[in-house]
């Protein structure tokens, strides 16, 4: 059967079309400007010398330098050990939660997402008085007779991960927390009464069936963490220096701007080798998903 | 969701205790600071022995503060002012193709929220310094919109989603233009959902830094620019005035989205 359409509708169809497609573009024209066109002048200027010439040798420098491998590792390390601390910690979390009453949660969800809501110097101004040396972590620590001597908590790697841990976590809880609530507990009641153990559950009903939430809260916890600035910046205290950090000094100290860029570019790449990795452990995730009834 | 294992008592003792924990990680550098505020002492000592106000004295008196936290105020507002109208326009045109089209449009509006801040900050600073514009308000202005429309974006799509778009056709067929039913029918009906995405886009302006420390400067310098700066050269008690008022201001604005969207 075939349906011909009045030329005259098909052509107001398509006019309105245009018209929708003209609405987006205000908020395309800034995206455009101030988004795409910064990153694609970053590729450019990495090409360029000081004098605007066209040059290879800001990646040759940057590429052979030390000091941009050691910022590569320390990247990796504060991404992936944000990570882990987000998953250990927030995955029981979301579960007390998800197996509380729906009023108790909700007021409870209010109180994990105050520091969402509180602004990042703030924390970071909050952990500097809670971690320094003379701080009331140690304060505490030396007064109880735990430690002798006050810790190294802050000005270092230690530091900047429970900064960066603190920011990540309530970005991290909000998916897994929604995953965890969304389980049918008829499931987990019918896995009871045919004799599973609390521990059985968990691995066989509330563990597979949150996997999808983790891994949406592990995605935005790396992306968040991989160009992470102000806590290294911060709490770092100039010792910590991810690709983040580098750039800014190689950018605001030495006045390198194709250096920096490259940097940049190296973050990109970064963040597009991630993405893919992600990618490919999702399909691999839902194949399991897939599977699971089977096995 | 436990209700099947009443009697492992122990593991619920287990789980809320370690939950009790991580929740007061959470809220700690939150709440730590607001006693410091009302310190009389320059040191951090805790508790303080004696209270006062001098450090909001200190804050509300600095002529530096209180440009910053004019800057601050202005491009929250304008940052909203135009994001908010850019991204509700860019909504209703996405829910309106539908398909790869819309799709396609989304993801190009998404980007700014999943790219690293400081490849914005120093790529927005490349281009500005082209135009010889770094430092100037409009600079900072460009590369918070940037930010709040994703923001605005987030909120606005599933409000318009919902959205019974019979009234829109039945005014079109009376004879309003497009224009008038926009401003007629969708905005004073997504009247609460656009005073979300106005907040939201407001705050994203406020507490936004990254872009702030390399693009603006001097008179035009951010509250959290300025914040970042003193943070790295000493550690002020008037910080935590500072910081108590600010978080004052976002949990209000924060209650009224919440109290707004239940009534």
């Amino acid at each position: 059967m075939t349906v011909t359409v009045d030329p005259a509708l098909a052509a107001d169809a398509r006019r309105e079309r245009r018209f929708f497609l003209s609405l987006s573009l205000p908020a395309l024209f800034i995206v455009g400007l101030a988004a795409i066109l910064p990153i694609l002048w970053i590729i450019r200027q990495s090409f360029l010398t000081t004098g605007g010439e066209y040059t290879v040798g800001n990646y040759a420098k940057v590429l052979s330098s030390g000091l941009t491998w050691s910022a590569l590792v320390t990247t990796l390390e504060l991404s992936l050990g944000t990570l882990a601390i987000c998953i250990l910690l927030g995955t029981p979390l979301a579960l007390a939660l998800a197996s509380a009453r729906p009023r108790v949660a909700n007021v409870l969800m209010a109180f994990v997402m105050l520091p969402l809501w509180t602004a990042i110097l703030v924390r970071t101004y909050g952990w500097l008085v809670l971690l320094r040396r003379d701080g009331l972590i140690n304060a505490a620590l030396t007064g109880s007779g735990l430690t002798a001597e006050p810790l190294p908590l802050v000005y270092n790697f230690t530091g900047t991960l429970i900064g960066m841990v603190h920011y990540m976590l309530p970005l991290f809880l909000l998916p897994v927390y929604a995953a965890m609530r969304d389980i049918d507990p008829n499931l987990i009641r019918a896995a009871a009464s045919m004799g599973a153990t609390l521990g059985q559950v968990m691995r066989t009903v509330i563990m597979p069936l949150s996997a999808g939430g983790i891994f949406s809260g592990s995605v935005i916890v790396l992306i968040y963490s991989i160009g992470f600035f102000i806590t290294p910046a911060v709490l770092g205290g100039g010792k910590v220096n991810p690709l983040s950090t580098r750039i800014e000094r190689t950018l605001s100290t030495f006045q390198d701007w194709g250096s920096a860029s490259v940097l940049g570019i190296l973050l990109l790449v970064l963040m597009a080798l991630i993405g893919v990795m992600l990618l490919a452990a999702r399909r691999l995730l839902a194949q399991n998903t897939v599977d699971a009834p089977h096995a | 969701m436990l209700e099947a294992y009443p009697h492992n008592r122990l593991a619920r003792i287990v789980l809320w205790g370690f939950a009790a924990l991580v929740m007061a990680f959470l809220m700690l550098p939150t709440l730590v600071v607001v006693p410091l505020s009302f310190s009389a002492s320059n040191l951090l000592e805790f508790p303080p022995h004696a209270y006062s106000l001098r450090w909001y004295e200190n804050f509300f008196g600095s002529a530096t503060w209180m440009a910053a936290l004019r800057t601050s105020l202005i491009l929250g507002t304008l940052t909203a002012l135009i994001a908010v109208p850019f991204a509700l326009l860019g909504c209703i045109s996405m829910n309106r193709l539908g398909g790869k089209t819309a799709a396609a449009i989304q993801s190009v509006l998404l980007t700014p929220s999943i790219t690293p801040g400081i490849l914005l900050a120093i790529g927005l600073f490349f281009v500005l310094a082209a135009q010889r514009l770094v430092g100037t308000l409009f600079g900072v202005l460009v590369g918070h919109v940037v930010l709040a429309v994703p923001v605005a974006c987030i909120v606005l799509l599933p409000a318009l989603a919902r959205f019974d778009w019979n009234q829109v056709q039945a005014a079109r067929s009376l004879g309003a233009n497009w224009a008038r039913a926009i401003g007629g029918i969708i905005v004073p009906q997504l009247q609460i959902s656009l005073l979300s995405a106005t907040l939201m886009a407001f705050l994203t302006s406020l507490d936004e830094s990254v872009i702030s420390i390399f693009v603006a400067s001097g008179r035009n310098s951010t509250m959290p620019k300025l914040m970042f700066v003193s943070l790295r050269d000493q550690i002020d008690p008037t910080i935590a005035a500072i910081s108590t008022l600010w978080t004052a201001i976002v949990v209000v604005v924060v209650l009224i989205v919440a109290f707004r969207q239940k009534s």
